[in-house]
């Protein structure tokens, strides 16, 4: 048995863990393990990814690319492969992921099952929706392979559903041609919510990708947009992409009161004086936080959460002024939060996250009952709104929140696999 | 044609290892170099080879099946690969970590832990390593183990097998060591691979395999003798070799 964590470093609890490495073996292993999740960087935050003293599928050995054909950007992996090892593969011959998420240092397999979408979600989606092809085992022996026009319901069911439909063996990704790796970035600082929608609004149309950084201390609102569209900027020296680690787990939470309000001032302030127009490296403007290895680890040894919700675009606005009201007096919230608006479209998955509004992710010190009576005030605010709460991010939401949150829910359910069970699953389905 | 002619050859002996494919990731990364996978199972080199391709549709991979322990077809095999041009690299990396408990009860799995880890490895370097003598080029790099440099209870069986492997190159060092003939010997710590999966389970710290393999890469590039993979083990190693044994044997390692 091995204790295992998940990014939210809420506790660890102990795993049989199974490597996979052989993918013509894998079939076997996981019938004769018994009752499993699969398991790749660990990145989610919550029970997601966790199945305490069951087996965990550990998908990172399967890491070996398939084939790839340079005239369509079709590449075919396995599910263990990191996004990181597409972008340096694709990038320099042309192509490009479509929907990355904040961090590449994710597995393929993960990217599908939780389908994670990016900063262009308004032009390109969710992940799931460059996905053509997935190769799925059941534990009883069947594979299915599925896709946008193939057995097109065990695709939805599967894009976006937390590992729970079967194993996800390999994948078929189209990837989206890019002339280099360099973006036309612009930080815009905004003083209130009306200047953040009226960005957004407005950058929709003509930039590719749009996020912005909110200082959660002002309930104001105020923070920094950013948005950035491809370009063919000429040759310049690409970032060393020097490493730190976060050597140990400091014996208190580094983001607390007394570090929170300065530095999230200093932050906006210094940013502010350096907004304008700048090219950037995709991977620090993508992966801001990829160099800094570890980082879970500042918010000390109980842990974090992340609360990351989407209410609809109409009366969004209000929404999300109460909950930062609700954050603001509470005292707690971090450095780390995000407040972008999604585009209007559906995704491709049965439980999929992203839906037309506006998601609002914070990370939060676990302060235990302070922190969870928090969300329940920030839950009652994304009930009545009808938004949901992002599934691999969560570790505590209520099953009658999630079950409001993913109307589909009841399609979903016929598609699992008896023999695949997470703690999330236990969580919130029952079993 | 000069950047063929350029090209690297580099020969690869137990490529399903999992050290073994990503030093093989990190070479065509470097360069597009011919590459030879011998191993013993066909379908899953195709897996390694499949993926070589995508990595870098430059290189060539060839895939050869080889039988590990009979002398004369380890001979034939190596002789064959040579056929092809000179070696520049060739990294013998297989092996297979048997449980001691079982060596000890059972001499067969005794017998082929110290075949597979000891003997085998041997074989393959010193057919490679004659006929880079011939050709005065090349570096023979042979993946032995910390666990060569003193023979502890827990498993002195791989201990012995890899301990032979060290002798073995010491001695090729010594005889090559006036020709253009590079010998490397390269000790691993316990790293994170399939191999390692059940010490995982009991709880052990391991290397992580893509920075140990990326250090093998180097360490053949710089054409060490020896190289400690990561390097905190020569230290680690120093320490445990000169335990005096009324110390060592009270140990529980």
């Amino acid at each position: 048995m091995v204790a295992v964590s998940s990014w939210g470093r809420l506790g660890s609890w102990e795993h049989q863990v199974v490597a996979l490495t052989d993918r013509h073996q894998v079939l076997q292993q996981l019938q004769s393990s018994g009752s499993g999740i699969a398991h790749g960087m660990g990145r989610s935050y919550g029970d997601v990814c966790l199945n305490p003293n069951g087996v965990l599928w550990k998908t990172t050995g399967l890491d070996r690319f398939i084939s790839f054909d340079d005239s369509s950007g079709r590449l075919v992996c396995e599910a263990g492969v990191l996004l990181r090892d597409i972008q340096r593969l694709a990038i320099p011959r042309g192509w490009i992921l479509p929907v990355t998420p904040g961090t590449q240092l994710i597995t393929v397999g993960g990217a599908i099952a939780n389908d994670v979408h990016g900063k262009n979600h308004h032009i390109h989606g969710s992940f799931g929706d460059h996905v053509q092809r997935i190769t799925l085992l059941r534990t009883d022996g069947d594979v299915i392979e599925c896709g946008p026009q193939l057995r097109e319901d065990w695709f939805s069911a599967t894009v976006g559903g937390i590992g729970l439909t079967g194993f996800i063996l390999t994948a078929e990704i189209q990837l989206r041609r890019v002339s280099s790796p360099w973006l036309d970035t612009e930080t815009i600082p905004y003083a209130n919510l009306d200047e953040f929608f009226q960005l957004a609004d407005s950058s929709e149309a003509a930039w590719e990708h749009t996020v912005s950084w909110i200082d959660c201390i002002y309930s104001s609102g105020r923070g920094l947009f950013m948005r950035a569209n491809p370009t063919d900027a000429e040759q310049r020296l690409e970032p060393a992409g020097r490493k730190l680690t976060m050597p140990f787990v400091p014996p208190v939470s580094l983001v607390n009161n007394l570090t929170l309000r300065p530095f999230n001032a200093a932050y906006y302030n210094l940013k502010k004086r350096r907004a304008g127009r700048s090219i950037c490296h995709y991977e620090p403007f993508f992966y801001p936080l990829d160099n800094l290895l570890e980082w879970n680890r500042m918010y000390g040894p109980k842990g974090f959460y992340q609360y990351q919700s989407v209410v609809p675009r109409a009366g969004g606005q209000e929404v999300i002024q109460s909950m930062l009201r609700e954050i603001s007096r509470s005292g707690e919230g971090s450095f780390l939060a995000v407040l972008k608006t999604f585009g209007n479209r559906e995704s491709p998955g049965m439980l999929s996250f992203s839906r037309p509004g506006v998601t609002l992710a914070l990370d939060f010190p676990n302060k235990n009952e302070k922190t969870l009576k928090l969300f329940d005030r920030l839950d009652a605010i994304v009930s009545e709104a009808g938004g949901r709460i992002y599934l691999a991010k969560d570790a505590r939401m209520p099953r009658s929140l999630f079950e409001a949150g993913y109307p589909k829910l009841a399609e979903f359910l016929p598609y699992r696999d008896s023999g695949i069970s997470s703690a999330m699953s236990r969580r919130l389905m029952g079993n | 044609m000069n950047a063929f002619m350029n090209r690297k050859k580099i020969v690869i002996v137990g490529a399903t290892s999992a050290i073994a494919e990503h030093c093989a990731r990190l070479w065509v990364a470097e360069s597009p170099v011919d590459l030879v996978l011998v191993g013993r199972d066909l379908v899953k080199m195709d897996l390694v080879a499949s993926d070589i391709r995508v990595r870098s549709p430059m290189a060539t991979v060839k895939c050869l099946q080889a039988d590990f322990i009979d002398p004369a077809k380890i001979q034939a095999l190596v002789d064959e690969i040579v056929k092809d041009g000179v070696i520049n690299i060739a990294l013998i990396a297989h092996g297979s970590l048997p449980d001691q408990q079982q060596s000890q009860e059972n001499l067969h799995l005794c017998h082929d832990a110290l075949t597979v880890n000891g003997v085998s490895p041997v074989l393959f370097a010193e057919a490679f390593s004659g006929h880079m003598q011939i050709a005065n080029t090349g570096t023979l790099a042979i993946i032995g183990s910390v666990a060569g440099d003193r023979g502890r209870k827990s498993n002195y069986v791989y201990g012995a097998a890899k301990g032979m492997v060290t002798r073995y190159a010491q001695g090729l060092q010594h005889r090559l060591a006036k020709t253009g003939v590079k010998v490397v010997l390269i000790k691993p710590g316990p790293t994170d691979t399939p191999m390692t999966a059940h010490l995982k389970q009991q709880g052990a710290r391991l290397a992580n395999v893509e920075d140990v393999s990326r250090r093998i890469v180097k360490a053949i590039k710089q054409e060490k003798s020896v190289a400690y993979v990561p390097a905190k083990w020569a230290l680690i190693m120093m320490v445990i070799r000169h335990l005096p044994s009324f110390v060592f044997n009270r140990t529980n390692i």
